[in-house]
Protein backbone atom coordinates (compact mmCIF):
# COMPACT_ATOMS: atom_id res chain seq x y z
CA UNK A 1 0.00 0.00 0.00
CA UNK A 2 1.35 3.39 -0.88
CA UNK A 3 2.14 5.91 1.87
CA UNK A 4 0.24 9.24 1.85
CA UNK A 5 2.55 12.07 2.77
CA UNK A 6 1.66 15.57 3.92
CA UNK A 7 3.99 18.34 2.87
CA UNK A 8 3.27 21.72 4.46
CA UNK A 9 4.60 24.80 2.68
CA UNK A 10 4.59 28.05 4.61
CA UNK A 11 3.19 29.87 6.43
CA UNK A 12 5.68 32.74 6.71
CA UNK A 13 8.04 34.37 4.33
CA UNK A 14 8.76 38.10 4.06
CA UNK A 15 8.50 38.05 0.27
CA UNK A 16 4.95 36.72 0.26
CA UNK A 17 2.20 39.25 -0.10
CA UNK A 18 0.17 37.23 2.34
CA UNK A 19 1.60 34.59 4.67
CA UNK A 20 -0.05 31.33 3.80
CA UNK A 21 0.24 27.64 4.39
CA UNK A 22 -0.19 25.05 1.69
CA UNK A 23 -0.70 21.44 2.66
CA UNK A 24 0.23 19.12 -0.15
CA UNK A 25 -1.13 15.61 0.21
CA UNK A 26 1.13 13.36 -1.80
CA UNK A 27 1.07 9.77 -2.90
CA UNK A 28 4.68 8.96 -3.62
CA UNK A 29 5.86 11.87 -5.71
CA UNK A 30 2.46 12.88 -7.04
CA UNK A 31 0.41 15.65 -5.42
CA UNK A 32 -3.09 14.27 -4.82
CA UNK A 33 -4.75 17.12 -2.97
CA UNK A 34 -3.91 20.59 -1.78
CA UNK A 35 -5.31 22.63 1.09
CA UNK A 36 -4.70 26.27 1.85
CA UNK A 37 -4.72 28.25 5.06
CA UNK A 38 -4.29 31.94 5.57
CA UNK A 39 -4.91 34.62 8.16
CA UNK A 40 -1.59 34.31 9.97
CA UNK A 41 -0.96 37.97 9.60
CA UNK A 42 -4.48 39.33 9.20
CA UNK A 43 -4.13 43.07 9.68
CA UNK A 44 -7.78 44.07 9.51
CA UNK A 45 -7.01 46.73 6.90
CA UNK A 46 -10.61 46.90 5.67
CA UNK A 47 -11.82 47.67 9.19
CA UNK A 48 -8.92 50.02 9.89
CA UNK A 49 -9.70 51.93 6.72
CA UNK A 50 -13.13 52.86 8.10
CA UNK A 51 -11.39 54.88 10.82
CA UNK A 52 -9.03 56.80 8.51
CA UNK A 53 -9.64 59.80 6.31
CA UNK A 54 -9.46 59.47 2.53
CA UNK A 55 -6.04 61.12 2.52
CA UNK A 56 -4.68 58.72 5.15
CA UNK A 57 -6.03 55.59 3.47
CA UNK A 58 -3.54 56.01 0.61
CA UNK A 59 -0.69 55.38 3.04
CA UNK A 60 -2.56 52.45 4.54
CA UNK A 61 -3.38 50.62 1.32
CA UNK A 62 0.11 51.24 0.01
CA UNK A 63 1.32 48.91 2.74
CA UNK A 64 -0.89 45.99 1.71
CA UNK A 65 1.76 44.72 -0.68
CA UNK A 66 5.46 45.47 -0.63
CA UNK A 67 6.20 44.50 -4.22
CA UNK A 68 3.36 46.20 -6.03
CA UNK A 69 2.81 48.88 -3.42
CA UNK A 70 1.39 51.29 -5.95
CA UNK A 71 -1.44 49.17 -7.33
CA UNK A 72 -3.68 49.52 -4.27
CA UNK A 73 -3.49 53.34 -4.10
CA UNK A 74 -4.15 53.28 -7.87
CA UNK A 75 -7.39 51.29 -7.51
CA UNK A 76 -8.42 53.26 -4.43
CA UNK A 77 -7.85 56.57 -6.23
CA UNK A 78 -9.97 55.31 -9.13
CA UNK A 79 -12.78 54.34 -6.72
CA UNK A 80 -12.79 57.63 -4.80
CA UNK A 81 -12.50 59.75 -7.93
CA UNK A 82 -15.45 57.84 -9.35
CA UNK A 83 -17.56 58.78 -6.29
CA UNK A 84 -16.46 62.43 -6.44
CA UNK A 85 -16.68 62.47 -10.24
CA UNK A 86 -13.19 63.92 -10.69
CA UNK A 87 -11.20 63.92 -13.91
CA UNK A 88 -7.53 64.46 -13.05
CA UNK A 89 -5.15 66.50 -15.21
CA UNK A 90 -3.31 64.87 -18.10
CA UNK A 91 0.03 65.45 -16.45
CA UNK A 92 -1.11 63.57 -13.33
CA UNK A 93 -2.45 60.79 -15.57
CA UNK A 94 0.92 60.38 -17.27
CA UNK A 95 2.79 60.34 -13.96
CA UNK A 96 0.40 57.73 -12.53
CA UNK A 97 0.90 55.48 -15.53
CA UNK A 98 4.68 55.89 -15.43
CA UNK A 99 4.75 54.79 -11.79
CA UNK A 100 2.38 51.90 -12.53
CA UNK A 101 4.48 50.63 -15.41
CA UNK A 102 7.83 51.01 -13.65
CA UNK A 103 6.34 48.90 -10.93
CA UNK A 104 5.27 46.25 -13.44
CA UNK A 105 8.81 46.09 -14.82
CA UNK A 106 10.43 45.58 -11.43
CA UNK A 107 7.79 43.12 -10.29
CA UNK A 108 8.07 40.97 -13.43
CA UNK A 109 11.86 40.98 -13.21
CA UNK A 110 11.57 39.90 -9.60
CA UNK A 111 9.33 37.00 -10.61
CA UNK A 112 11.63 35.88 -13.43
CA UNK A 113 14.49 35.82 -10.92
CA UNK A 114 12.54 33.77 -8.41
CA UNK A 115 11.27 31.36 -11.05
CA UNK A 116 14.88 30.86 -12.17
CA UNK A 117 15.90 30.16 -8.60
CA UNK A 118 13.24 27.49 -8.12
CA UNK A 119 14.34 25.77 -11.29
CA UNK A 120 17.95 25.75 -10.16
CA UNK A 121 19.07 28.65 -12.35
CA UNK A 122 20.63 30.92 -9.80
CA UNK A 123 22.36 32.91 -12.52
CA UNK A 124 18.95 33.97 -13.86
CA UNK A 125 17.99 34.92 -10.30
CA UNK A 126 21.07 37.11 -9.85
CA UNK A 127 20.81 38.68 -13.30
CA UNK A 128 17.13 39.52 -13.00
CA UNK A 129 17.49 41.07 -9.57
CA UNK A 130 20.54 43.00 -10.66
CA UNK A 131 18.70 44.45 -13.67
CA UNK A 132 15.76 45.29 -11.43
CA UNK A 133 17.93 47.47 -9.24
CA UNK A 134 18.15 50.51 -11.60
CA UNK A 135 14.32 50.57 -11.71
CA UNK A 136 14.25 50.94 -7.93
CA UNK A 137 16.83 53.71 -8.24
CA UNK A 138 14.42 55.46 -10.60
CA UNK A 139 11.68 55.22 -7.98
CA UNK A 140 14.00 56.76 -5.45
CA UNK A 141 14.79 59.59 -7.85
CA UNK A 142 11.12 60.24 -8.68
CA UNK A 143 9.44 59.70 -5.32
CA UNK A 144 12.21 59.64 -2.73
CA UNK A 145 11.48 55.99 -1.89
CA UNK A 146 12.60 52.71 -3.41
CA UNK A 147 9.29 51.22 -2.34
CA UNK A 148 5.99 52.57 -0.97
CA UNK A 149 6.28 55.67 -3.09
CA UNK A 150 3.50 57.78 -1.53
CA UNK A 151 2.86 59.35 -4.93
CA UNK A 152 -0.94 59.26 -5.13
CA UNK A 153 -3.66 61.39 -3.62
CA UNK A 154 -7.28 62.10 -4.41
CA UNK A 155 -7.25 64.39 -7.44
CA UNK A 156 -3.74 63.74 -8.69
CA UNK A 157 -0.21 62.95 -7.57
CA UNK A 158 2.05 64.40 -4.89
CA UNK A 159 5.25 64.91 -6.83
CA UNK A 160 5.97 66.08 -10.33
CA UNK A 161 8.52 64.54 -12.70
CA UNK A 162 10.73 67.44 -13.73
CA UNK A 163 11.96 67.91 -17.29
CA UNK A 164 15.57 67.29 -16.21
CA UNK A 165 14.74 63.81 -14.96
CA UNK A 166 13.26 62.61 -18.26
CA UNK A 167 16.62 61.85 -19.99
CA UNK A 168 17.79 59.94 -16.88
CA UNK A 169 14.65 57.79 -16.93
CA UNK A 170 15.07 57.24 -20.67
CA UNK A 171 18.67 56.08 -20.23
CA UNK A 172 17.76 53.58 -17.56
CA UNK A 173 14.85 52.29 -19.66
CA UNK A 174 17.24 51.73 -22.59
CA UNK A 175 19.48 49.78 -20.27
CA UNK A 176 16.60 47.69 -18.90
CA UNK A 177 15.52 46.95 -22.47
CA UNK A 178 18.94 45.61 -23.46
CA UNK A 179 19.14 43.50 -20.34
CA UNK A 180 15.60 42.17 -20.84
CA UNK A 181 16.63 41.11 -24.38
CA UNK A 182 19.43 39.13 -22.81
CA UNK A 183 17.18 37.60 -20.18
CA UNK A 184 14.37 36.81 -22.62
CA UNK A 185 16.85 35.15 -24.98
CA UNK A 186 18.32 33.09 -22.16
CA UNK A 187 14.91 31.93 -20.91
CA UNK A 188 13.16 31.38 -24.25
CA UNK A 189 16.00 29.47 -25.93
CA UNK A 190 17.08 27.25 -23.08
CA UNK A 191 16.07 23.62 -23.77
CA UNK A 192 16.16 22.72 -20.08
CA UNK A 193 13.82 25.57 -19.11
CA UNK A 194 11.50 24.41 -21.89
CA UNK A 195 11.59 20.87 -20.52
CA UNK A 196 10.89 22.05 -16.97
CA UNK A 197 8.10 24.50 -17.74
CA UNK A 198 6.27 23.43 -20.90
CA UNK A 199 3.17 21.39 -20.14
CA UNK A 200 3.65 21.96 -16.39
CA UNK A 201 0.89 23.41 -14.19
CA UNK A 202 -1.55 23.91 -17.04
CA UNK A 203 -4.63 26.06 -16.46
CA UNK A 204 -7.26 25.87 -19.18
CA UNK A 205 -9.41 28.80 -20.24
CA UNK A 206 -12.37 27.20 -18.44
CA UNK A 207 -10.34 26.92 -15.18
CA UNK A 208 -9.54 30.62 -15.42
CA UNK A 209 -13.20 31.56 -15.93
CA UNK A 210 -14.32 29.22 -13.15
CA UNK A 211 -11.86 30.60 -10.59
CA UNK A 212 -12.12 34.18 -11.87
CA UNK A 213 -8.32 34.35 -12.21
CA UNK A 214 -6.82 37.58 -13.55
CA UNK A 215 -3.64 39.17 -14.86
CA UNK A 216 -0.76 37.27 -16.48
CA UNK A 217 -2.24 34.02 -15.10
CA UNK A 218 -5.38 34.56 -17.19
CA UNK A 219 -3.57 36.02 -20.19
CA UNK A 220 -1.22 33.01 -20.36
CA UNK A 221 -4.30 30.81 -20.85
CA UNK A 222 -5.52 32.82 -23.82
CA UNK A 223 -7.97 35.11 -22.02
CA UNK A 224 -7.14 38.64 -23.15
CA UNK A 225 -8.36 40.49 -20.06
CA UNK A 226 -6.47 43.55 -18.90
CA UNK A 227 -8.10 46.38 -16.97
CA UNK A 228 -5.80 48.89 -18.67
CA UNK A 229 -7.48 48.00 -22.00
CA UNK A 230 -10.98 46.93 -20.91
CA UNK A 231 -11.75 49.73 -18.47
CA UNK A 232 -9.06 52.32 -19.28
CA UNK A 233 -7.89 54.66 -16.55
CA UNK A 234 -4.99 57.12 -16.07
CA UNK A 235 -2.99 57.61 -19.29
CA UNK A 236 -3.60 54.15 -20.80
CA UNK A 237 -6.19 55.35 -23.33
CA UNK A 238 -3.73 58.06 -24.46
CA UNK A 239 -0.94 55.67 -25.48
CA UNK A 240 -0.57 52.77 -27.90
CA UNK A 241 0.21 49.33 -26.60
CA UNK A 242 -1.05 45.79 -26.91
CA UNK A 243 -2.25 43.11 -24.50
CA UNK A 244 0.17 40.17 -24.44
CA UNK A 245 -1.42 36.73 -24.43
CA UNK A 246 -0.30 33.13 -24.82
CA UNK A 247 -2.40 30.05 -25.39
CA UNK A 248 -0.71 27.15 -23.58
CA UNK A 249 -1.63 28.05 -19.98
CA UNK A 250 1.50 26.38 -18.63
CA UNK A 251 4.39 27.84 -16.62
CA UNK A 252 6.33 28.68 -19.78
CA UNK A 253 3.39 30.69 -21.14
CA UNK A 254 3.22 32.68 -17.91
CA UNK A 255 6.93 33.45 -18.10
CA UNK A 256 6.58 34.44 -21.76
CA UNK A 257 3.65 36.79 -21.02
CA UNK A 258 5.54 38.49 -18.18
CA UNK A 259 8.76 38.91 -20.14
CA UNK A 260 7.00 40.37 -23.17
CA UNK A 261 4.94 42.68 -20.96
CA UNK A 262 8.17 44.32 -19.82
CA UNK A 263 8.66 45.60 -23.39
CA UNK A 264 5.10 46.92 -23.51
CA UNK A 265 5.64 48.68 -20.18
CA UNK A 266 8.84 50.31 -21.46
CA UNK A 267 6.98 51.50 -24.56
CA UNK A 268 4.11 52.90 -22.44
CA UNK A 269 6.56 54.80 -20.20
CA UNK A 270 8.36 56.26 -23.23
CA UNK A 271 5.08 57.50 -24.69
CA UNK A 272 4.06 58.93 -21.31
CA UNK A 273 7.40 60.76 -21.00
CA UNK A 274 6.75 62.30 -24.41
CA UNK A 275 3.27 63.24 -23.27
CA UNK A 276 4.67 64.88 -20.13
CA UNK A 277 6.78 67.24 -22.24
CA UNK A 278 3.60 68.67 -23.78
CA UNK A 279 1.83 69.29 -20.46
CA UNK A 280 2.35 72.28 -18.19
CA UNK A 281 4.86 71.56 -15.41
CA UNK A 282 3.44 71.46 -11.90
CA UNK A 283 -0.13 70.90 -13.03
CA UNK A 284 -0.41 67.65 -11.11
CA UNK A 285 -3.23 67.94 -8.64
CA UNK A 286 -6.76 69.24 -8.22
CA UNK A 287 -8.21 70.58 -4.99
CA UNK A 288 -10.86 68.20 -3.71
CA UNK A 289 -13.00 69.62 -0.95
CA UNK A 290 -15.18 66.70 0.00
CA UNK A 291 -16.18 63.23 -1.06
CA UNK A 292 -19.95 63.06 -1.58
CA UNK A 293 -22.19 60.17 -0.66
CA UNK A 294 -21.98 57.27 -3.08
CA UNK A 295 -20.44 54.03 -4.24
CA UNK A 296 -17.15 53.64 -6.09
CA UNK A 297 -15.86 50.54 -7.87
CA UNK A 298 -12.20 51.20 -8.59
CA UNK A 299 -9.86 48.84 -10.32
CA UNK A 300 -6.33 48.88 -11.62
CA UNK A 301 -4.12 46.35 -13.36
CA UNK A 302 -1.37 45.40 -10.92
CA UNK A 303 1.58 43.29 -12.09
CA UNK A 304 -0.31 40.21 -10.83
CA UNK A 305 -3.71 41.18 -12.23
CA UNK A 306 -6.78 43.20 -11.44
CA UNK A 307 -6.86 44.94 -8.05
CA UNK A 308 -10.40 45.82 -7.04
CA UNK A 309 -11.50 48.36 -4.42
CA UNK A 310 -15.11 48.93 -3.42
CA UNK A 311 -15.70 52.13 -1.47
CA UNK A 312 -19.00 53.23 0.02
CA UNK A 313 -19.12 56.81 1.25
CA UNK A 314 -21.73 58.51 3.41
CA UNK A 315 -20.44 62.01 2.72
CA UNK A 316 -18.15 62.11 5.76
CA UNK A 317 -14.35 62.10 5.52
CA UNK A 318 -14.01 58.31 5.99
CA UNK A 319 -15.59 55.47 4.04
CA UNK A 320 -18.42 53.40 5.51
CA UNK A 321 -17.10 50.28 3.84
CA UNK A 322 -13.88 49.66 1.98
CA UNK A 323 -13.55 46.23 0.40
CA UNK A 324 -10.21 45.28 -1.11
CA UNK A 325 -9.58 42.36 -3.42
CA UNK A 326 -5.98 41.68 -4.39
CA UNK A 327 -5.34 39.59 -7.52
CA UNK A 328 -3.66 36.80 -5.55
CA UNK A 329 -6.98 36.16 -3.78
CA UNK A 330 -8.41 34.68 -6.96
CA UNK A 331 -5.15 33.48 -8.51
CA UNK A 332 -4.00 31.39 -5.54
CA UNK A 333 -7.18 29.31 -5.64
CA UNK A 334 -6.17 27.97 -9.08
CA UNK A 335 -3.49 25.88 -7.37
CA UNK A 336 -6.13 23.25 -6.91
CA UNK A 337 -6.17 22.86 -10.69
CA UNK A 338 -2.52 23.46 -11.54
CA UNK A 339 -0.81 21.37 -8.82
CA UNK A 340 -2.92 18.24 -8.46
CA UNK A 341 -1.43 15.42 -10.47
CA UNK A 342 1.98 17.08 -10.70
CA UNK A 343 5.14 15.72 -9.10
CA UNK A 344 6.44 17.50 -5.98
CA UNK A 345 9.37 18.84 -8.01
CA UNK A 346 6.96 20.46 -10.47
CA UNK A 347 4.56 21.68 -7.80
CA UNK A 348 7.25 24.15 -6.74
CA UNK A 349 7.22 26.01 -10.02
CA UNK A 350 3.45 25.55 -10.56
CA UNK A 351 2.79 27.31 -7.27
CA UNK A 352 5.29 30.02 -8.12
CA UNK A 353 3.85 30.53 -11.60
CA UNK A 354 0.98 32.74 -10.47
CA UNK A 355 3.53 34.88 -8.63
CA UNK A 356 3.04 34.46 -4.96
CA UNK A 357 6.36 33.72 -3.30
CA UNK A 358 7.33 30.19 -2.59
CA UNK A 359 10.65 30.79 -0.85
CA UNK A 360 9.09 29.62 2.39
CA UNK A 361 9.99 26.09 1.38
CA UNK A 362 13.55 26.92 2.24
CA UNK A 363 12.73 27.83 5.78
CA UNK A 364 9.54 26.16 6.79
CA UNK A 365 8.63 23.01 4.97
CA UNK A 366 9.11 19.63 6.52
CA UNK A 367 7.50 16.46 5.23
CA UNK A 368 5.84 14.09 7.67
CA UNK A 369 4.80 10.51 7.27
CA UNK A 370 1.09 10.75 8.14
CA UNK A 371 0.84 7.35 9.78
CA UNK A 372 3.89 7.53 12.05
CA UNK A 373 4.30 11.32 12.31
CA UNK A 374 7.96 10.86 11.49
CA UNK A 375 9.89 13.51 9.57
CA UNK A 376 10.95 12.11 6.25
CA UNK A 377 12.05 15.09 4.20
CA UNK A 378 13.26 18.51 5.27
CA UNK A 379 12.99 21.87 3.55
CA UNK A 380 16.26 21.79 1.71
CA UNK A 381 15.63 18.29 0.47
CA UNK A 382 12.29 19.47 -0.87
CA UNK A 383 13.69 22.30 -2.97
CA UNK A 384 16.56 19.98 -3.94
CA UNK A 385 13.95 17.73 -5.57
CA UNK A 386 13.32 20.54 -8.04
CA UNK A 387 17.01 21.29 -8.53
CA UNK A 388 17.77 17.58 -9.06
CA UNK A 389 15.16 17.36 -11.79
CA UNK A 390 16.74 20.31 -13.61
CA UNK A 391 20.22 18.76 -13.30
CA UNK A 392 18.98 15.48 -14.68
CA UNK A 393 17.33 17.27 -17.57
CA UNK A 394 20.49 19.24 -18.27
CA UNK A 395 22.37 15.97 -18.67
CA UNK A 396 19.74 14.32 -20.86
CA UNK A 397 19.24 17.36 -23.05
CA UNK A 398 23.00 17.63 -23.61
CA UNK A 399 23.25 13.96 -24.67
CA UNK A 400 20.45 14.53 -27.17
CA UNK A 401 22.05 17.59 -28.71
CA UNK B 1 -23.28 44.50 -27.03
CA UNK B 2 -23.50 47.75 -25.13
CA UNK B 3 -24.53 48.60 -21.58
CA UNK B 4 -28.06 49.81 -22.46
CA UNK B 5 -28.85 46.59 -24.27
CA UNK B 6 -27.52 44.44 -21.44
CA UNK B 7 -29.56 46.35 -18.85
CA UNK B 8 -32.67 46.28 -21.02
CA UNK B 9 -32.43 42.52 -21.47
CA UNK B 10 -31.77 42.07 -17.78
CA UNK B 11 -34.82 44.15 -16.83
CA UNK B 12 -36.99 42.20 -19.23
CA UNK B 13 -35.90 38.89 -17.77
CA UNK B 14 -36.00 39.77 -14.07
CA UNK B 15 -38.69 42.43 -14.13
CA UNK B 16 -40.51 41.33 -10.97
CA UNK B 17 -37.33 40.74 -8.96
CA UNK B 18 -35.70 44.13 -9.48
CA UNK B 19 -36.12 46.67 -6.69
CA UNK B 20 -33.99 49.50 -8.05
CA UNK B 21 -31.64 50.24 -10.93
CA UNK B 22 -28.95 52.94 -10.82
CA UNK B 23 -27.02 53.61 -14.01
CA UNK B 24 -24.12 55.84 -12.96
CA UNK B 25 -22.52 55.77 -16.38
CA UNK B 26 -21.78 53.36 -19.24
CA UNK B 27 -19.35 51.41 -17.08
CA UNK B 28 -20.93 51.37 -13.64
CA UNK B 29 -24.40 50.02 -12.95
CA UNK B 30 -25.99 48.99 -9.64
CA UNK B 31 -29.10 46.82 -9.61
CA UNK B 32 -30.85 45.92 -6.37
CA UNK B 33 -32.64 42.58 -6.60
CA UNK B 34 -34.58 40.34 -4.23
CA UNK B 35 -32.22 37.96 -2.35
CA UNK B 36 -34.21 34.91 -3.46
CA UNK B 37 -33.41 35.56 -7.10
CA UNK B 38 -29.62 35.60 -6.67
CA UNK B 39 -29.00 32.12 -8.12
CA UNK B 40 -31.02 32.84 -11.26
CA UNK B 41 -29.48 36.28 -11.68
CA UNK B 42 -25.91 35.02 -11.24
CA UNK B 43 -26.53 32.07 -13.52
CA UNK B 44 -27.89 34.36 -16.23
CA UNK B 45 -24.96 36.78 -15.95
CA UNK B 46 -22.25 34.12 -15.73
CA UNK B 47 -23.51 31.55 -18.23
CA UNK B 48 -25.63 33.50 -20.72
CA UNK B 49 -24.06 36.95 -20.73
CA UNK B 50 -20.44 35.90 -20.08
CA UNK B 51 -19.80 38.09 -17.04
CA UNK B 52 -16.80 37.41 -14.79
CA UNK B 53 -17.34 37.31 -11.04
CA UNK B 54 -14.87 39.79 -9.50
CA UNK B 55 -15.72 39.57 -5.80
CA UNK B 56 -18.54 40.35 -3.38
CA UNK B 57 -18.51 43.09 -0.74
CA UNK B 58 -20.73 42.72 2.30
CA UNK B 59 -21.55 45.48 4.73
CA UNK B 60 -23.64 46.01 7.83
CA UNK B 61 -26.00 48.98 7.67
CA UNK B 62 -29.12 50.17 9.45
CA UNK B 63 -31.19 48.38 6.80
CA UNK B 64 -29.61 45.03 7.65
CA UNK B 65 -26.86 43.21 5.84
CA UNK B 66 -26.09 44.21 2.29
CA UNK B 67 -24.04 42.37 -0.29
CA UNK B 68 -22.75 43.83 -3.53
CA UNK B 69 -21.88 41.07 -5.99
CA UNK B 70 -19.46 42.64 -8.45
CA UNK B 71 -19.64 41.24 -11.97
CA UNK B 72 -17.45 42.41 -14.82
CA UNK B 73 -18.16 42.40 -18.53
CA UNK B 74 -14.57 42.77 -19.67
CA UNK B 75 -15.25 43.39 -23.35
CA UNK B 76 -16.99 46.69 -22.55
CA UNK B 77 -15.40 47.49 -19.16
CA UNK B 78 -18.73 47.31 -17.35
CA UNK B 79 -18.92 46.59 -13.62
CA UNK B 80 -22.42 45.46 -12.70
CA UNK B 81 -23.10 45.45 -8.96
CA UNK B 82 -25.89 43.09 -8.03
CA UNK B 83 -27.03 44.45 -4.70
CA UNK B 84 -29.11 42.49 -2.18
CA UNK B 85 -30.38 43.47 1.26
CA UNK B 86 -30.63 40.63 3.76
CA UNK B 87 -32.58 40.22 6.94
CA UNK B 88 -31.28 42.05 10.05
CA UNK B 89 -31.63 39.15 12.44
CA UNK B 90 -30.85 36.05 10.45
CA UNK B 91 -28.92 37.04 7.32
CA UNK B 92 -28.78 34.21 4.83
CA UNK B 93 -28.61 33.76 1.07
CA UNK B 94 -27.98 30.96 -1.43
CA UNK B 95 -24.30 30.27 -2.12
CA UNK B 96 -22.96 30.80 -5.65
CA UNK B 97 -20.02 28.48 -5.11
CA UNK B 98 -21.71 25.51 -6.72
CA UNK B 99 -21.81 27.54 -9.94
CA UNK B 100 -18.25 28.93 -9.96
CA UNK B 101 -15.27 28.52 -7.65
CA UNK B 102 -14.50 32.24 -7.70
CA UNK B 103 -17.05 32.91 -4.94
CA UNK B 104 -15.97 30.07 -2.66
CA UNK B 105 -13.45 31.92 -0.50
CA UNK B 106 -15.24 35.27 -0.35
CA UNK B 107 -18.44 33.60 0.91
CA UNK B 108 -16.44 31.88 3.64
CA UNK B 109 -14.89 35.24 4.49
CA UNK B 110 -18.26 37.03 4.64
CA UNK B 111 -19.60 34.22 6.81
CA UNK B 112 -16.68 34.65 9.17
CA UNK B 113 -16.54 38.45 9.35
CA UNK B 114 -20.25 39.30 9.27
CA UNK B 115 -22.03 36.08 10.17
CA UNK B 116 -23.96 35.82 6.91
CA UNK B 117 -25.04 32.24 6.28
CA UNK B 118 -24.52 30.90 2.77
CA UNK B 119 -26.98 28.11 2.09
CA UNK B 120 -25.65 25.00 0.32
CA UNK B 121 -22.05 26.22 0.41
CA UNK B 122 -19.76 23.24 -0.31
CA UNK B 123 -17.44 24.00 2.61
CA UNK B 124 -18.39 26.93 4.81
CA UNK B 125 -15.37 26.74 7.13
CA UNK B 126 -13.55 29.76 8.48
CA UNK B 127 -11.11 31.16 5.96
CA UNK B 128 -9.04 33.69 7.84
CA UNK B 129 -8.94 32.76 11.50
CA UNK B 130 -8.84 28.96 11.30
CA UNK B 131 -10.88 28.66 14.43
CA UNK B 132 -8.78 31.05 16.51
CA UNK B 133 -11.55 33.60 17.01
CA UNK B 134 -14.39 33.28 19.44
CA UNK B 135 -17.61 31.83 18.03
CA UNK B 136 -20.38 34.33 17.37
CA UNK B 137 -18.06 37.36 17.25
CA UNK B 138 -18.20 39.12 13.92
CA UNK B 139 -15.57 41.86 13.49
CA UNK B 140 -17.27 43.75 10.67
CA UNK B 141 -20.66 43.99 12.37
CA UNK B 142 -21.59 47.41 13.69
CA UNK B 143 -23.75 48.66 16.51
CA UNK B 144 -26.59 51.01 15.64
CA UNK B 145 -28.43 53.08 18.19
Amino acid sequence: MSKKTLIPIGPYHPLQEEPELFRLYCDGEIVKDIKWETGYNHRGIEKLSESKTYEQIFFLVERICGICSNSHPFAFANAVEEIANIEITNRAKYIRSIIGELERIHSHLLWVGLAGHFLGYNTVFMWAWKYREPVLDLFEMISGNRNSYAMFKVGGVRRDIEETKIPVIQNILDEVKTKTDLLTGAVMDDPVIHARTRGVGILTKQDIIDYGAVGPTARASGLAIDVRKDDPYAAYPLVNWKVITAEAGDVFAKAEVRLLEIYESISIIEQCLNGLKKEKAGDISLKVKEIPEGIGNGRAEAPRGEVFHFVQSDGSNSPVRHKIRAPSYVNIATFKKSCIGQTIADATISLAAVDPCYCCTERMAVAYDLSSGEKIMNAFELINESLKKTDELKRTVKTHL
Amino acid sequence: MNTELIIEKFKEKFNSEILRTTVKNQKRVIITVLPDSIINVAEYLYRTEGFRFIIASALHTKNGFEIHYHFSKDSIGLILNIHVILDKNSPQIESLSNMFNASNWIEREMHELLGINFLNHPNQEKLISEGNWAEGVYPLRKEFK
